[in-house]
């Protein structure tokens, strides 16, 4: 096997499998910086499989081959609002974010599935006709070398995932929104005394990453499970919160971890065929991502240090 | 002035109520017809003897995971890892129940510890890693969660079998299982766990209200630098809260292993036993009395909700949302105590 076959064979799975993480995470980063503790993930990315889906298979007849896309813009949109919930809970009425995001997670997956049962009779839905398609990608896939490895039969969506990355990073980092999303994470009084809206930035910031996990979810569905059921999204959105840590609360970072757990996680699947992974159990593969991000967290792969405010509800003239 | 003692009564019996209602108006606008939804739901629970003894063996597990993250809340920890410990639990009583023979009075103690221990040992690397380096026990026990999975679903297959997806039954000097309970009930699979998980109950009380160690447990969990500066070992307490509240989940492991199923196999996903913990102890507001009510609350609804698409055509998810519902006005407790306190203003 030459090293192109190899890399072939190695990159756009891992870009595959990283796409909904990249996503996901890039909402996670979001709220977090906002200061507003996501474990709802979860429930977002099961919210976006959900919808994807759904409307997928409602409108494939109409839409032709622009389905997917527009699939995934409305469960963006869905997901968004969804997640209002979250905002609504852990902004306004000061509840425990956690518990707030443990509430989303067990909701979205008590609403899909019964809608599932109530809309199709059974407890999953019927394979979509119209999901995405690998291409190769017009004007770089003949490049020598590098056209074969990442521009050959590859799903679009994961460099759909990339951009949003460096968009989010420049949002983030470049604009003075995302300078006031992060001053509210991390000092949320001082930012409300130079004029912020503490609970707007925080709203802003949680529907953000309402819209990116649906983005998420539905990518995931709608490129990797092609049917809804209760086991559609199974710990996606729990790896994405992951890669958010592991990728210290920083888009590119979590850009980063996201495609290093993709990686792990095809390498699960693929790594009969690659000689020198052969050996390796896959047990190991598949618990890398989490053993990491606790290493991580410990601190031995460089400290990963949360935002000051994150996971503290602000009080208005509270000291 | 309303008492805050009156308020944690309330506000679990006014988020329960909230829940059950909108769970109806939900029924309503799908085209069921809630009456006879909730009326299968609680003839699905308590029908009869069957599904009576089917629901306290569901209370069983509930009532152990619910404590399990109780406990370390009380500590001001918050334990979404008892998935993961009631995983290793069961993997640790069925591994006993199968290596060997032994007369029932050392067999199955030393299986039902034994889970307690594998929980234990789950719940003490989240512990030690918040004591030593502050590490956030959140993101940390979720990660051990799937560790558990993972690294469990592989045993089961390497070790405890051949390459099979579900072991052998553990020998009867380690189970739980009752012919007695069974004969009683129509044969359901209720077992004597529930014993064990009452005992546990009342241990959590007693450590909590009648014991120094619970005393500095409790000082730890409101105020972590006036129980330093007191003179309490704050890293010692973290570890020891985590290590109890995995025991506890350990033990819900061994009432599916021992009690239950008699076996443990290759798990697609989570039991969700211990992430139902987590609402069992937030209606229960982290007391013992408190989480053995919200599990026997919980406990009905899930075996309920089993009855509810043969006899009303509602799907069984109802129950999912119903729960989900409850948490976020539990959660919202803030908003619930303002609107009381709003009445009883206007009142006057």
């Amino acid at each position: 096997m030459g090293l192109v076959d190899l890399l072939q064979s190695i990159i756009p799975p891992a870009l595959f499998f990283s796409a909904p993480l990249i996503f996901t995470a890039l909402g996670g980063v979001f709220s977090e910086r906002s200061g507003v503790v996501n474990i709802g993930l979860e429930g977002l990315m099961i919210m976006g499989a959900f919808v994807g889906i759904v409307f997928n298979l409602a409108f494939a007849d109409v839409l032709g081959a622009w389905t997917p896309w527009i699939s995934i813009l409305v469960a963006m949109v869905v997901s968004a609002i969804f997640a209002m919930i979250h905002a609504v809970a852990s902004v306004s009425f000061r509840a425990d974010q956690v518990v707030s995001g443990v509430a989303i997670n067990f909701l979205a997956l008590g609403l899909g599935v019964f809608l599932t049962k109530q809309w199709y009779g059974k407890g999953q839905t019927d394979m979509v006709s119209e999901p995405f398609y690998t291409t190769n990608i017009l004007g770089v896939s003949d490049i020598p070398f590098i056209g074969p490895i990442f521009f050959q039969g590859i799903y679009v969506t994961s460099y759909v995932a990339i951009i949003l990355a460096f968009i989010a990073w420049y949002v983030l980092y470049k604009t003075p929104f995302g300078l006031q999303l992060r001053a509210v994470g991390e000092h949320p009084m001082a930012a409300d005394t130079n004029g912020i809206n503490v609970y707007k930035m925080r709203y802003i910031a949680v529907i953000l990453s309402g819209a990116f996990g649906g983005l998420g979810g539905s990518v995931f569905a709608l490129t990797i499970a092609l049917n809804f059921s209760h086991a559609t999204i199974v710990g996606q959105g729990f790896m994405s919160l992951a890669a958010v840590i592991f990728g210290k609360w920083h888009p590119l970072g979590a850009m980063g971890a996201a495609l290093f757990f993709g990686f792990a996680q095809s390498l699960s699947v693929i790594s009969s065929g690659v000689p020198f992974l052969e050996d390796v159990p896959q047990v190991l593969l598949l618990i890398a991502p989490y053993v990491l991000t606790i290493l991580a967290l410990a601190g031995f792969i460089g400290r990963a240090e949360a935002p000051k405010a994150n996971g503290v509800p602000y009080i208005k003239g509270g000291r | 002035m309303t008492s805050n003692r009156l308020f944690n009564i309330l506000i679990p019996i006014i988020s329960v109520l909230l829940g059950l209602i909108a769970g109806a108006f939900i029924m309503l606008f799908s085209g069921y017809n809630p009456i006879k939804g909730y009326m299968a739901l609680w003839s699905g629970a308590f029908g009869d003897l069957y599904f009576m003894g089917e629901t306290v063996r569901q209370i069983t597990p509930y009532i152990l995971t619910g404590l399990a993250v109780a406990f370390a809340f009380r500590t001001g920890l918050f334990n979404i890892g008892a998935e993961g410990q009631v995983i290793v639990g069961w993997l640790a009583a069925v591994w006993v129940g199968l290596a060997f023979d032994a007369p029932m009075i050392v067999h199955l103690p030393l299986a039902v510890l034994a889970a307690a221990a594998a929980g234990a040992l789950w719940g003490f690397v989240p512990g030690i890693l918040k004591a030593k380096l502050g590490v956030h026990e959140v993101i940390v026990t979720i990660m051990m969660n799937y560790i558990a999975l993972y690294v469990t679903n592989e045993l089961i297959r390497s070790v405890l079998t051949d390459n099979l997806d579900t072991t052998e039954s553990i020998s009867a000097s380690a189970s739980l299982a009752s012919e007695w309970l069974q004969g009683l009930t129509f044969f359901s699979r209720m077992h004597y766990g529930i014993l064990i998980a009452l005992l546990a109950a009342i241990i959590m009380w007693f450590i909590i209200q009648r014991t120094s160690i619970g005393y500095e447990l409790k000082s730890v969990g409101y105020n972590e630098h006036a129980s330093k500066y007191a003179g309490m070992n704050v890293s010692k307490n973290i570890v020891l809260s985590m290590v109890i509240a995995g025991a506890f989940a350990g033990l819900a492991g061994a009432m599916e292993g021992l009690g239950t199923y008699g076996s443990i196999s290759v798990m697609s996903g989570f039991t969700n036993l211990g992430f139902d913990g987590i609402a069992v102890a937030l209606l229960g507001a982290n007391t013992a009395i408190g989480v053995v009510l919200a599990a026997i609350l919980f406990g009905t609804l899930k075996v309920g909700a089993v009855n509810m698409p043969t006899v009303a055509g509602v799907p069984t998810e109802l129950v999912d949302i119903i729960i989900a519902l409850i948490i976020f006005f539990v959660a919202s407790s803030y908003i619930i105590r303002w609107a009381i306190l709003r009445f009883k203003k206007e009142e006057k």
